[in-house]
């Protein structure tokens, strides 16, 4: 009995210490994308140690982390997909400030599959794909096929078109670039990080659409860039806006971010698919920091401020190594006026 | 008359205990009569405690059904009965209707018990009536244990092993052999139904063999004893015994449902998670549990959210009309074992 109180009072004693310990810093939190997890991780890791700035990030999924936003449990939110008009609408009227979109990272999407007696390098246009995935088009050596890729011996297997089952980041970005290249995709099926798939198979995760490709002869699928580099799949090339064949890899994705910064929205919500640019890749798309434009807690809008302005500048050499694209400068640019414009009760920071 | 002579010592030992044990039964008691105000006050005191535990239990099944219900009030306004009997789940136009995944649901689970009940009550039936015990115990052991096994590992075995296998052996065969039944149309993929069906079958086995082990272990020895009296042989035995123990099988087979019903991981690894009613066990489906783990953290809007919410409901109504329904027939078929026994 005596040990028991005794443990209870050196617990209780050890909370007490840890949270009076913990307050003398600076804590922010966020929550929202699993796709930007890894390379969160690593900031947060890095820049607390270089500043002692602690932050906590619940990787939730990008609606979770709007909704945690709104509500105002956390200080940032982390969206694969920028809000919507109404979700921008609710935030207003719940916050009572406008929400703040900072394009944060990139990510790639591989059209990847599994045809050993063809080999690496298959070239798909968009139409084409889209047609594969409203299961218009259903044989490797279809006529549309066999005319994009011509010298190559396609053969006479059917098409098994994978997708995510699970609203994802990489589907939003994929289902936008089928939206804008066939209308037919755009009326029938739509933009959105999950969508009522015409055909095919679902499954979890990057790893299970892969796994589905790696075991099925004729299998197609989206995958992140990360993903298939890691992995060494063979991949598409894909004809983008320009009319030029283009690989996937680090510098066609921010080509394609580049080529958009140019006619940029001023909210930033950029969406980069099929973007302009001779070398753009044309199935990419940013991820979003989400923040509040004034925030009431003035310790906590100046450590989230410089965090950011350290994320998408120097943050952003840590972006390869993990197999995100790096934000081109001109974004880079257009995030930091957008970090200046950010305020507590009024008053600049 | 005592026999053994105590010492001194032992005495005052006795004393001591004595004493000190109607100390603590008066403080005890006087600290309860306080309270309660009644004199035999441990035995109610403990009465109203677990009557307590049970009222809660039973609380917080109407709270979890409440919570589900408020939390889901628009896409029940907006669907109305329309949720459970239309077929598009469409979260880009916001359309979301559950007859796809609650069939998918019922026939996976279904199918699966189909192939484990005849299995697992077998290895029951070896295990409590016919194995030599040094044979017996490990083999109990390995059953349990693959009770044990996470669910995400049977989903990686399911994608590399039973997968392939279907794909490339079982499901050509199938075709083959009867080219028109509609049970098996569509293109040979390895993923659907059929796949979620055999992984449920393993999965729910070493519930319905360990629990009927123990059931049928539980029988009376004098009913085997009789039985062979007679000169029955082993499996007449077998066949009065089961139908001794029926009732506590059935219960057993209704755990094995239960747990079919709510398994997410490893279905969702190899159905294939298709939105679509096809009679073809070699087509894609989806079940309840494997759409909401699927679709909950990404829903962004409050429809989809109330949807996925309701579609939880769903489940969990039709989990109680199961376990309701299972009570009803153990309850039946205990009635008649009473009014004609064997």
């Amino acid at each position: 009995m005596k040990l028991k109180i005794f443990s209870v009072v050196v617990l209780i004693a050890g909370i007490l210490f840890a949270t009076s310990n913990i307050n003398a810093q600076v804590r922010l939190t966020g929550a929202g994308s699993t796709f930007d997890y890894p390379i969160f991780s690593k900031w947060f890791d890095t820049y607390n140690k270089m500043t002692g700035v602690q932050i906590n990030y619940a990787s939730i999924g990008s609606g979770g982390g709007i909704q945690q936003l709104t509500e105002g449990t956390v200080d940032f939110g982390a969206s694969d997909a920028p809000l919507t008009e109404q979700q921008m609408n609710t935030f207003k009227q719940k916050r009572g400030t406008e929400v703040v979109h900072l394009p944060i990272i990139m990510g790639g999407v591989a059209i990847t599959y599994n045809l050993p007696s063809v080999g690496q390098g298959i070239k798909l246009d968009g139409p084409t794909l889209a047609d594969i995935y409203l299961g218009k088009i259903t044989k490797w050596n279809d006529p549309r096929l066999v005319k994009l890729n011509p010298g190559r011996n396609l053969p006479n297997k059917a098409i098994l078109v994978a997708h995510r089952s699970e609203g994802s980041g990489t589907t939003f970005i994929f289902t936008s670039y089928l939206s804008k290249v066939s209308p037919e995709w755009a009326k029938k099926v739509g933009n959105s990080i999950s969508v009522n798939w015409p055909v095919g198979l679902g499954a979890k995760g990057t790893e299970g659409v892969a796994g589905i490709i790696a075991q099925t002869q004729g299998a197609i699928g989206y995958i992140e860039l990360a993903y298939a580099k890691q992995n060494n799949l063979p991949y598409c090339v894909m004809k983008n806006k320009a009319g030029n064949f283009i690989e996937v890899n680090f510098n066609t994705v921010s080509e394609a971010a580049a080529g958009a910064a140019a006619h940029m929205p001023k909210d930033l919500r950029a969406v980069i698919t099929n973007a302009d640019g001779k070398n753009s890749y044309p199935i990419c798309g940013f991820s979003w920091i989400v923040v509040p434009r004034d925030i009431k807690n003035r310790e906590h809008a100046e450590a989230l401020v410089k965090f950011l302005r350290w994320a998408v500048t120097k943050g952003q050499n840590d972006a390869t190594s993990l197999y995100y694209a790096p934000l081109p400068k001109p974004v880079q640019k257009l995030d930091l006026e957008k970090i200046n414009s950010i305020t507590s009760n009024g008053k600049k920071l | 008359m005592e026999i053994v002579k105590e010492s001194d010592t032992h005495k005052k030992l006795q004393d001591y205990f004595r004493k000190s044990r109607e100390k603590a039964g008066a403080s005890r008691k006087t600290f309860l009569t306080k309270i309660l105000g009644n004199n035999n006050l441990g035995d109610i005191f403990f009465e109203r405690l677990t009557l307590l535990f049970a009222v809660l239990v039973f609380l917080l099944i109407i709270f979890m059904g409440w919570e589900m219900y408020s939390h889901s009030i628009l896409s029940i306004r907006k669907f109305g009965w329309g949720f459970i009997t239309s077929t598009t789940w469409d979260p880009y136009s916001q359309v979301f209707g559950a007859l796809p995944m609650i069939y998918g649901t019922l026939v996976s689970s279904f199918l699966g018990l189909i192939i484990a009940v005849p299995l697992g009550i077998g290895v029951a039936i070896f295990l409590a009536e016919l194995a030599p015990s040094w044979l017996e115990k490990p083999l109990s052991f390995l059953t349990e244990l693959l009770a044990g096994i996470p669910s995400v590992i049977y989903g990686l075995w399911g994608i590399f092993v039973l997968v392939p296998w279907l794909r490339d052996t079982v499901e050509p065969f199938l075709q083959n052999e009867f080219p028109n039944s509609f049970l098996f149309q569509g293109a040979p993929y390895g993923f659907g139904m059929l796949a979620a069906a055999i992984i449920l079958s393993i999965m729910v086995l070493p519930i319905i063999s360990s629990i009927s082990r123990d059931i049928l272990k539980s029988v009376p020895n004098s009913q085997r004893e009789a039985a062979y009296a007679l000169g029955a042989t082993k499996w007449e035995v077998t066949k009065i015994i089961l139908s001794y123990a029926k009732s506590g099988l059935l219960g057993a087979v209704i755990l094995g449902l239960g747990r079919a019903i709510g398994e997410t991981m490893a279905v969702t690894m190899v159905i294939g998670n298709r939105p679509q009613i096809s009679t073809s066990l070699l087509d894609p489906g989806y079940t309840m549990a494997s759409l909401i783990a699927n679709e909950f953290t990404e829903a962004a809007s409050e429809l989809y959210l109330n949807s996925l919410i309701e579609l939880a409901l769903v489940l969990f109504v039709i989990t109680i009309i199961i376990n309701i329904f299972a009570r009803l027939l153990v309850w039946s078929t205990e009635r008649k074992w009473k009014l004609s026994p064997i």
